[in-house]
C-alpha cells in the first residue's frame, strides 16, 4: 500500500498528464460521432455572448454585400410573384403546397468555420425561439446545414462542410437520388455519391435537395455538377458538386421547421411495428 | 507576487479573446490559422509547479475548443505542450534553465526562437493529427502543420518581443 502511494506521489505530474490527455482524447473521439458532441460546443451563453459582441462590429463591414444578396433575392421572389398563374383550377395541387408546411425563422450567423475537417456555424436563435435539433438551415442561394445542438439563445449548425454530414439530394432533371458528403478538401465542392449509373448526368446540371427526409423540403438548390466519375464498382456515379453558396461568406440564414414532422414520424413508427 | 498573478490572468484572457475572435478566422490561403494562445503556456512562470501549469493549459485548451467546436483537440495539444515544456526549456536555454534563472525578457533571441519553434511544432503536430484523425490524410496533416507552424512561430516571436518591456 505504502508503495502504491509512493508511486502515485512520485509520478503525480505524469499521472495528471495522462488523465487530462485522456479526457481530451475522449472528447475528441466523441466529437467525431454524430449527435454525441454535447458537452463542449459553441452553443452556450459564454461563447454566444462573446461572438455576439464582436459580430455586431463585424456586421458593418459586410453590409453592402448582404444588401446586394437581399435585393437579388427580392428580385427573384417578385418575378415569381408576378408570374404566378392565378387562373388555376382550385383542385390542382401545386408542388409549392409542400412549402407551406414549413415555418421559416431568420437568424444571424455569429461564427462560421470552413477550413477545418468538421465545420460548424453558431447562430443567434435557440430553444427560446422554438428551434430544435434537426431543423434545416438554408440561405437564399442554397443549403447550409442542419441544427445539431441548441441552448436557450443560440444553436450550433452542422455545416454541409463537415465529414459527418449526410444530406439526401437528387438531380433536378430526373429523380435519381444520392447522398451528399464532404471529403474535407475544398470548401467550394461537395460530393454526391450513390447516383445510379443509368442517370443522364451532364456537367452543369443542377443538384437539389431530394425531399426524402423531413429536414429539407424538396427542391432547394445545392449546386451544379462540376465533374463526375464512376466509382470502383462501376454501378454508381460520384459527382463533384460546386456549391451555389459561398460557404466562407454566410451572413443571414433561414431556419426551416417542418410542421408535419411529428405526423410523418408517427406514421413511420406505426408501420414499423 | 500579486502583481505577477494579475499579469498572467490578464494575459490568459487577452490571448484567448484574440485567438477566438481574430486568429480563428484568418484562414490565410484558405486554411492557415495561427494559434497564438500557446504564448501563455510558453511564458508561464518557470518556478511554478508543473501540476498548475498542466491544469491551466487544459482549461485554456478546453475554452478554445468550446469556441471552435473542435471536441478536445486544443486541450490535448496544450496538455502535451505543457508536459513537454521542461525538456524544451532545457534544450533551448541549457545552463540558464538548470540554474533556474531564465528570464524571458532577458534571454538572447536565438534561444528564444528555438524554444518557440520547437514548442509550436509539437503543439501543432498533436493538434492537426487529432483534428483530422485519419492516417490516410497524413499529407494534409503535414501540410497544415508545416504552414500553420511557420505562421504561429513568426507571430509569437513578434508578439513576445513587442510586449516584453526592457529588451535591449
Amino acid at each position: 500500500m505504502q508503495q502504491i502511494f509512493n508511486f502515485v506521489i512520485r509520478n503525480k505530474t505524469f499521472l495528471l498528464f495522462l488523465l487530462l490527455f485522456g479526457i481530451s482524447l475522449t472528447l475528441t473521439i466523441q466529437s467525431h460521432s454524430y449527435h454525441k458532441s454535447k458537452f463542449i460546443n459553441s452553443a452556450n451563453g459564454l461563447t454566444g455572448g462573446v461572438y455576439g459582441t464582436f459580430n455586431s462590429i463585424d456586421k458593418y463591414f459586410d453590409l453592402e454585400e448582404q444588401n446586394e444578396i437581399l435585393s437579388k433575392e427580392n428580385k427573384r421572389l417578385r418575378q415569381r410573384l408576378y408570374n404566378l398563374d392565378t387562373t388555376k383550377d382550385s383542385t390542382f395541387i401545386d408542388s409549392s403546397y409542400a412549402i407551406s408546411k414549413y415555418k421559416v425563422t431568420v437568424a444571424d450567423v455569429y461564427k462560421n468555420s470552413y477550413s477545418s475537417t468538421n465545420n460548424y456555424l453558431t447562430i443567434n436563435k435557440g430553444s427560446n425561439d422554438s428551434i430544435r435539433e434537426d431543423f434545416g438551415v438554408i440561405t437564399s442561394k442554397g443549403i447550409v446545414g442542419i441544427i445539431d445542438n441548441t441552448s436557450y439563445n443560440y444553436s450550433r449548425v452542422l455545416s454541409i462542410l463537415n465529414t459527418k454530414s449526410r444530406i439526401n439530394a437528387k438531380l433536378k432533371s430526373t429523380n435519381h437520388k444520392g447522398s451528399l458528403k464532404w471529403n474535407s478538401i475544398s470548401p467550394q465542392f461537395v460530393q454526391l455519391e450513390d447516383i445510379s449509373s443509368f442517370a443522364p448526368v451532364k456537367i452543369g446540371d443542377t443538384i437539389e435537395t431530394g425531399g426524402e427526409s423531413t429536414i429539407f423540403p424538396k427542391g432547394i438548390g445545392i449546386g451544379t455538377v462540376n465533374e463526375f466519375d464512376k466509382d470502383i464498382s462501376g454501378d454508381t456515379y460520384t459527382i463533384q458538386v460546386k456549391l451555389f453558396n459561398d460557404m466562407s461568406n454566410v451572413g443571414t440564414v433561414y431556419i426551416l421547421q417542418n410542421l408535419g414532422k411529428k405526423e410523418i414520424k408517427t406514421l413511420e413508427n406505426s408501420t414499423n411495428e | 507576487m500579486n502583481n505577477v498573478v494579475i499579469i498572467h490572468i490578464v494575459r490568459f484572457i487577452a490571448l484567448l479573446l484574440v485567438q477566438v475572435v481574430i486568429c480563428n478566422h484568418i484562414n490565410f490561403l484558405g486554411y492557415i490559422n495561427p494559434y497564438i494562445y500557446i504564448i501563455f503556456i510558453l511564458l508561464y512562470p518557470i518556478r511554478d509547479t508543473r501540476i498548475t501549469l498542466l491544469l491551466v493549459s487544459f482549461l485554456l485548451g478546453m475554452i478554445v475548443d468550446m469556441f471552435s467546436d473542435s471536441g478536445g483537440v486544443h486541450a490535448a495539444a496544450s496538455v502535451v505542450l505543457a508536459y513537454a515544456r521542461p525538456i524544451l526549456l532545457k534544450t533551448s536555454f541549457g545552463m540558464l534553465y538548470e540554474h533556474q534563472s531564465v528570464k524571458f525578457s532577458h534571454t538572447d533571441l536565438g534561444s528564444l526562437i528555438t524554444y518557440i519553434a520547437l514548442a509550436v511544432v509539437i503543439h501543432h503536430t498533436v493538434l492537426f493529427s487529432l483534428e483530422i484523425f485519419n492516417i490516410y490524410s497524413i499529407l494534409i496533416i503535414l501540410k497544415k502543420t508545416l504552414f500553420s507552424s511557420i505562421f504561429t512561430s513568426i507571430l509569437s516571436v513578434l508578439i513576445i518581443i513587442l510586449f516584453s518591456r526592457n529588451r535591449k
